[in-house]
């Protein structure tokens, strides 16, 4: 189940160098990307490194969100802050990366929603709680939705490590 | 139905007799490579690891391969400590294939895993860097992942969830003209097909020109196969694979190879006659904004690379030495040659190439990736710009935003070089 509400609207083709600036790429480690997330998007970051954004809220994009570079850090530095993007549909690489590090993401082709509207997950509905509006949702190939759902590949890969090996 | 060259490999790595576009597969691994970032990699493997009362052990060192290429030598503490946390893990694991900071087995990692024989035919090769693709030259099915995925494949030897992919089959009719070369190849094709052209499929490249191709040329055109969206880039393996594999890499047990079925099903043929083709260049920013040399002659260029994963073997450091040879690089234009590997850069020494371009007033710098990233060395004044061999032009690719970003073949950038504009090759004899 998720539910959340909306705390940043941006627009298509968002590039990972927007998301985690190429300045802050020596920076690697999950535990210490967070504070570079949206870093020049002063106010947003600001929110966000003040924890004024709760776990669970929802950053709404269009098209394309993640292109550009392959960079892991754009995916780490919103788990980090357990942001939920919903995107009208996101990059091949970000999507791989954001799947492996357990980022929650609903990819929703038609979705409308503003900064501050409550969105809901409903089985394969999105729905709008302040428009009342709903939108449907495209799922994920099961295989990696077995990813999202051990939390990201290392607590899936622990798991088939313990399973299969010994 | 006829399977690709990857649909049967990929059907071998999993021991089955057919796979269709699309299956999603588990292979097993035969090479797993790294360069700098296996510090992540190695942060992500020990949390796999954590709370499962089990000492954290790689599944296999043989298969795993490390080279530092990125930031050598290291240019900030950070780096110099993330190198050091790599070292001792390596040595802690047994892993043989190492390649340190190190003047006689250093390099690229693209050119460092091709010569020392880690790559052969039929071969499962990921690395953690886009420009793995590389290795399908010596027809390996070989592909970028992130740095969580290599955790998961250091601890399974696995690769999880790859999809058959869709593959795109490139035919090199005909012979290059004089001073036209696989750079130029590679880079029409991507300005043609667009840097999304091959999305999520292979480029299988075949025809005549690719036949009498060396394979240091093959790895030009699989290295930037990614810049048309690529997965990956492969040439079927043949009798210069194994000649390579032979008497440059080492290889010395029987090498066993296959062809794509004559009646596989390509989503897409692309036919391209090899003399038709003049020099190109990729201008900026965006590797697929392709023209013909003539268009963009006579352009003002203030630093001229030659080198990288991409141009920076034996035979690109020699076209460069024989245009540059008893002339001079023009005054306000700096030339930085890369070599790809020390083993090159020992035998260019060797052949007096090296003297060649320094006494024309080249600065030869130590193999690395350099100036590629931006990272390290070379970085461009504001609104200065360069032409290189390397694989992308993106803005700020050389360190500084305000800097434009030409992409050519070692030939052109050495005829630049010389007149400090960019130049036709064919005019520089």
């Amino acid at each position: 189940m998720l539910q959340g509400k909306v705390v940043r609207k941006v627009g298509d083709d968002v590039s990972t160098d927007i998301i985690y600036p190429g300045r802050y790429m020596a920076t690697v480690l999950p535990t210490e990307t967070p504070q570079y997330a949206f870093a020049d998007d002063a106010e947003f970051n600001q929110r966000l490194r003040a924890k004024e954004i709760p776990p669970g809220s929802i950053l709404v994009a269009g098209k394309n969100f993640g292109c550009g570079s392959s960079r892991e850090q754009a995916a780490s530095c919103l788990k980090g802050h357990e942001l939920v993007v919903v995107a009208q549909n996101f990059a091949r690489i970000f999507l791989q990366n954001a799947i492996n590090l357990g980022l929650r993401m609903i990819i929703c082709p038609t979705v409308e929603a503003g900064e501050a509207d409550e969105l809901m997950l409903n089985g394969g509905t999105l729905v709008n709680r302040t428009t009342g509006k709903s939108f449907p949702i495209v799922s994920l190939p099961k295989a990696r939705q077995a990813i999202i759902d051990a939390g990201g590949l290392i607590p899936y890969t622990r798991r088939l490590l313990v399973e299969r090996r010994t | 139905m006829g399977m690709t060259y990857v649909q049967k490999l990929l059907a071998r790595a999993v021991g089955k007799r057919e796979v269709a576009v699309g299956d999603v597969l588990e292979p097993p691994v035969d090479l797993a490579m790294s360069h700098e970032n296996a510090a992540l990699v190695l942060n992500q493997f020990l949390e796999i690891y954590q709370g499962t009362g089990r000492e954290a052990r790689v599944w296999d060192p043989s298969r795993i391969a490390i080279i530092f290429d990125h930031r050598v030598p290291a240019e900030s503490s950070k780096t110099a400590s993330n190198q050091k946390k790599v070292r001792e893990f390596v040595a802690s694991q047994g892993i043989a294939k190492f390649h340190d900071i190190r003047g006689d087995i250093g390099g690229i990692c693209h050119q460092i895993l091709p010569e020392n024989g880690y790559v052969r035919p039929g071969a499962v090769v990921v690395g953690t860097d886009r420009h793995t693709t590389t290795h399908g030259a010596l027809g390996a099915f070989a592909f970028g992942i992130g740095a969580t995925e290599m955790a998961s494949v250091w601890t399974l030897g696995r690769i999880l969830n790859v999809e058959v992919p869709a593959t795109l089959k490139v035919v090199v009719n005909g012979a290059f003209r004089d001073d036209v070369y696989p750079k130029d190849l590679i880079l029409y094709l991507i300005g043609r097909i667009s840097a999304e052209g091959a999305n999520f499929k292979v480029i299988e490249f075949h025809g005549p020109a690719i036949r009498s191709m060396p394979t240091s040329g093959r790895l030009v055109l699989c290295n930037m196969s990614v810049e048309a969206g690529a997965t990956g880039g492969v040439v079927p393996p043949d009798a210069e694979t194994l000649r390579y594999l032979g008497e440059e890499a080492g290889v010395r047990e029987h090498v066993e190879t296959f062809a794509p079925d004559p009646d596989a099903l390509y989503d897409q043929v692309i036919e391209i006659e090899a003399g038709s083709l003049p020099p190109q260049i990729a201008c900026p920013h965006t590797v697929d904004n392709v023209k013909p040399v003539d268009a963009v002659k006579g352009t003002r260029v203030h630093q001229i690379v030659v080198g990288s994963c991409t141009n920076g073997r034996l035979d690109d450091i020699e076209v460069a030495a024989r245009i540059l040879k008893g002339r001079k690089v023009a005054a306000g234009t700096r030339l930085l040659v890369f070599p790809a590997s020390w083993r090159i850069y020992h035998e260019a020494m060797d052949r007096g190439y090296l003297r060649d371009l320094m006494d024309a007033g080249a600065v030869v710098c130590n193999p690395g990736c350099g100036p590629r990233l931006g990272v390290h060395q070379g970085a461009l004044g504001d609104g200065e710009t360069a032409l290189a061999t390397t694989n992308r032009n993106f803005k700020g690719r050389m360190g500084n935003p305000a800097g434009e970003v030409y992409l050519s073949s070692p030939a052109v950038a050495a005829a630049s070089a010389l007149t400090g504009v960019i130049s036709d090759p064919r005019e520089a004899h």
